[in-house]
């Protein structure tokens, strides 16, 4: 057994890990004129609530500026937050400094570029052990050896690569030590910002495994932040999807792609093409037309109305709540304030 | 047989880099009809983009240079041609798409002038002439209050704009051949959808042939009719698409296509994936390029590089097991 698996999480396997209530992120923008006086803010998250429990993986999906990343960063407190609650482990640490925080052992982050978010000076030990010297559990000379050893043999690598450099290692292999650097301090959530976006198709699932082996071990709970719906969908329990600074759905995954109902969720899938042209040729498509719209300056009413074919005159000046339909499944949309009608968008039609 | 539209035989592009010299297209060899959409699928590293480079003689000599094969477009060898010939052709009968259209559009110079310049230069259309075409064109790419946009420079646009812009100077002259080198992995997904489906729907209504190099396997189903999969720098299987998606031949396509999850699959059902690493191509084995990843490699792999096999159904194979 590795030192890694000894420590049992605090929270069992699905119960509540990670609770964020209400949260926003507003970035004052700097006005002109004599005062400086703030010209208003961007909204990049407003107003984003979400829980995650032990040994779950939520995924994060929305395309640029709706506020994926901008709400990882929150969470890990790298960021001020506006307003809103974040409970992690049973506690309110909203009020809590980051820096040396119990907390920010708990919590980790692997981002996406493998090149860039390691030190190339660094050796390997020193990439993964930095983490334990940094808050003091370094421990002994012979205990913190084994304990390289069996962060890398974790996450599939082998002990006598603690010796090497990053540039040594293939794209895979690097994003693979990140991994290993952020379980050194025994997390039990991982932020996972596009971890597999920057890697060759080829390589990708090597680290999608690896990620998939050490939640069924550890009992992980992971923030799964991508723009890649398809591997989203391979590694998460529930999806949220964000749209402007909030979310417009979230659901289970099956539900979630087997009906979406939201029309921005049902335009994402269906502009997500599948490998096999046989379902291609098959397939009926939601189309939308325009671009996401700026953060600076989001559209009234609901921030989706004017890219919904679906779009009504109440939808240009009243922005929907996310209503709750019960079932771990809410939606902002004016077409589903009431009961559920799911419009099944299948991927492939009915043979 | 009709001639093709474009035939590309044994092209092969050698660069010298501080490691020595490598080359990173190995005798490839693709056609095209008109009308047609190939797809070019590849890693980082594969030869994709210098082989679409290399059709319209833009590699940078030195350090690239092109050492052997023949680029027949319309029964005309490109490379033989000199460079003011083939000014003539870049922008007119062939036109490219690039990746980054904010890096490929000149920032100084309005989008009207920049659409309007190929035409007035290879077809001597008056510049207020050539204007109307450019206005034509942005309507053509849906491009709303085209009139108005013809004054504009390209900070003003989005993204997804943008490479609408790249899509109206690509089309400027009617061109028979589009190469599109990746033309949508800095767009969003939606809007990927979008520009896609609309250079798939131009290239229909002008009978245009399209080259789309990608890495994604799911854009290539969804949008081309035959596929040339690299390795490499070399073709290691082609096919059309259906043919290729339905019976992968090589190992390569094969553990491509397991190891990426579908949204129609079984989900959370573990991948398979391809263990190592992409070559360098500065230290290729001496056999198949992807011997040391592959799971049926043998002696014989390791000892020598499987030459393009013929079988049924138009369907090529670079593979020393293809036989079995």
């Amino acid at each position: 057994m590795t030192p890694s698996e000894a420590a049992a999480p605090p929270v069992p396997r699905g119960q509540e890990l990670l609770r964020v209530e209400d949260l926003k992120v507003h970035f004052p923008l700097p006005g002109g004129g004599l005062l400086r006086r703030s010209a208003g803010a961007v909204k990049a998250v407003d107003g984003v609530s979400f829980t995650l429990n032990a040994g779950e993986t939520l995924g994060l999906v929305g395309e640029s500026g709706c506020g994926k990343s901008t709400t990882g960063l929150a969470v890990l407190r790298m960021l001020p937050l506006s307003a809103g609650r974040i409970h992690f482990e049973g506690q309110d640490i909203t009020a809590q400094h980051a820096r040396g925080a119990t907390f920010r052992r708990r919590m980790q982050m692997v981002y996406q570029d493998p090149y860039g978010s390691l030190n190339p000076r660094m050796k390997v030990r020193e990439l993964i052990g930095e983490p334990l010297q940094v808050h003091g559990l370094a421990g002994d000379r012979a205990g913190y050896e084994a304990r390289i050893a069996g962060l890398l043999q974790t996450v599939g690598l082998l002990p006598d690569m603690a010796e090497r450099y990053p540039h040594e290692f293939s794209g895979g292999q690097r994003q693979r030590i990140g991994i290993a650097r952020a379980l050194a301090l025994e997390p039990s959530l991982l932020i996972c910002d596009e971890p597999v976006s920057a890697l060759d198709v080829s390589i990708q699932a090597q680290v999608v495994n690896v990620l998939q082996e050490l939640q069924e071990r550890l009992g992980l709970g992971y923030l799964f932040i991508a723009h890649d719906l398809a591997v989203v969908r391979h590694l998460s329990h529930r999806v949220a999807v964000m749209y402007l600074g909030r979310i417009v759905e979230i659901a289970g995954r099956d539900e979630l792609y087997r009906a979406p109902l939201h029309p921005y969720t049902q335009a994402l899938l269906s502009a997500v093409p599948v490998a096999d042209p046989a379902v291609e040729a098959q397939r009926q498509r939601v189309v939308v037309q325009g671009e996401v719209p700026s953060v600076l300056k989001p559209p009234p009413g609901c921030r989706f109305h004017t890219r919904c074919p679906q779009a009504m005159a109440r939808c240009r000046s009243e922005d929907p709540p996310l209503a709750d339909l019960g079932q771990g499944r809410a939606v902002a949309c004016h077409l589903h304030s009431a009961a559920p009608a799911p419009r099944v968008v299948p991927i492939a039609a009915a043979a | 047989m009709a001639t093709p539209l474009l035939d590309v035989r044994g092209l092969t592009v050698r660069f010298r880099t501080e490691r020595g010299e490598l080359t990173a297209v190995d005798d490839v060899s693709f056609s095209l009809e008109a009308g047609q959409t190939l797809a070019i699928v590849g890693e980082s590293g594969s030869g994709k983009s210098v082989t679409a480079m290399s059709l319209m003689r833009l590699i940078p000599d030195p350090p690239g240079r092109i050492t052997a094969g023949q680029v027949l477009f319309e029964g005309q060898d490109l490379l033989q041609l000199s460079e003011s010939q083939m000014r003539a052709i870049r922008g007119d009968r062939i036109a490219m798409v690039f990746q980054e259209p904010m890096s490929s559009l000149n920032p100084s110079l309005t989008v009207g002038k920049q659409i309007a310049e190929p035409v007035n230069l290879h077809r001597g259309t008056a510049w207020k002439r050539a204007y109307l075409v450019a206005r034509a064109l942005l309507e053509r790419v849906r491009i709303p209050d085209a009139g108005s946009r013809l004054q504009t420079y390209p900070h003003q646009y989005s993204g997804g704009m943008r490479q609408r812009v790249m899509i109206a100077m690509a089309l400027a002259c009617q061109p028979k051949l589009i190469i599109a080198d990746e033309p949508t992995t800095a767009l969003d997904v939606t809007v990927q959808a979008q520009i896609l489906d609309l250079l798939k729907e131009l290239t229909r209504e002008t009978g245009a042939a399209l080259i789309l190099i990608t890495h994604d396997l799911g854009v290539v189903a969804r949008y081309a009719d035959r596929v040339a999969v690299m390795y490499g720098g070399r073709v290691v299987e082609q096919a059309d698409a259906a043919t290729l998606y339905a019976r992968p031949q090589h190992p390569y396509t094969q553990g491509l296509l397991a190891s990426i999850p579908r949204l129609d699959g079984e989900a959370g059902k573990r991948l398979v994936p391809i263990p190592g690493s992409p070559p360098d191509l500065a230290r290729l084995p001496a056999g198949c390029a992807f011997a040391p990843r592959c799971g049926r490699a043998d002696a014989t792999c390791t000892a020598s590089r499987p030459p393009l096999r013929a079988l049924p159904d138009h369907h090529l194979s670079a593979c020393h097991h293809d036989a079995l």
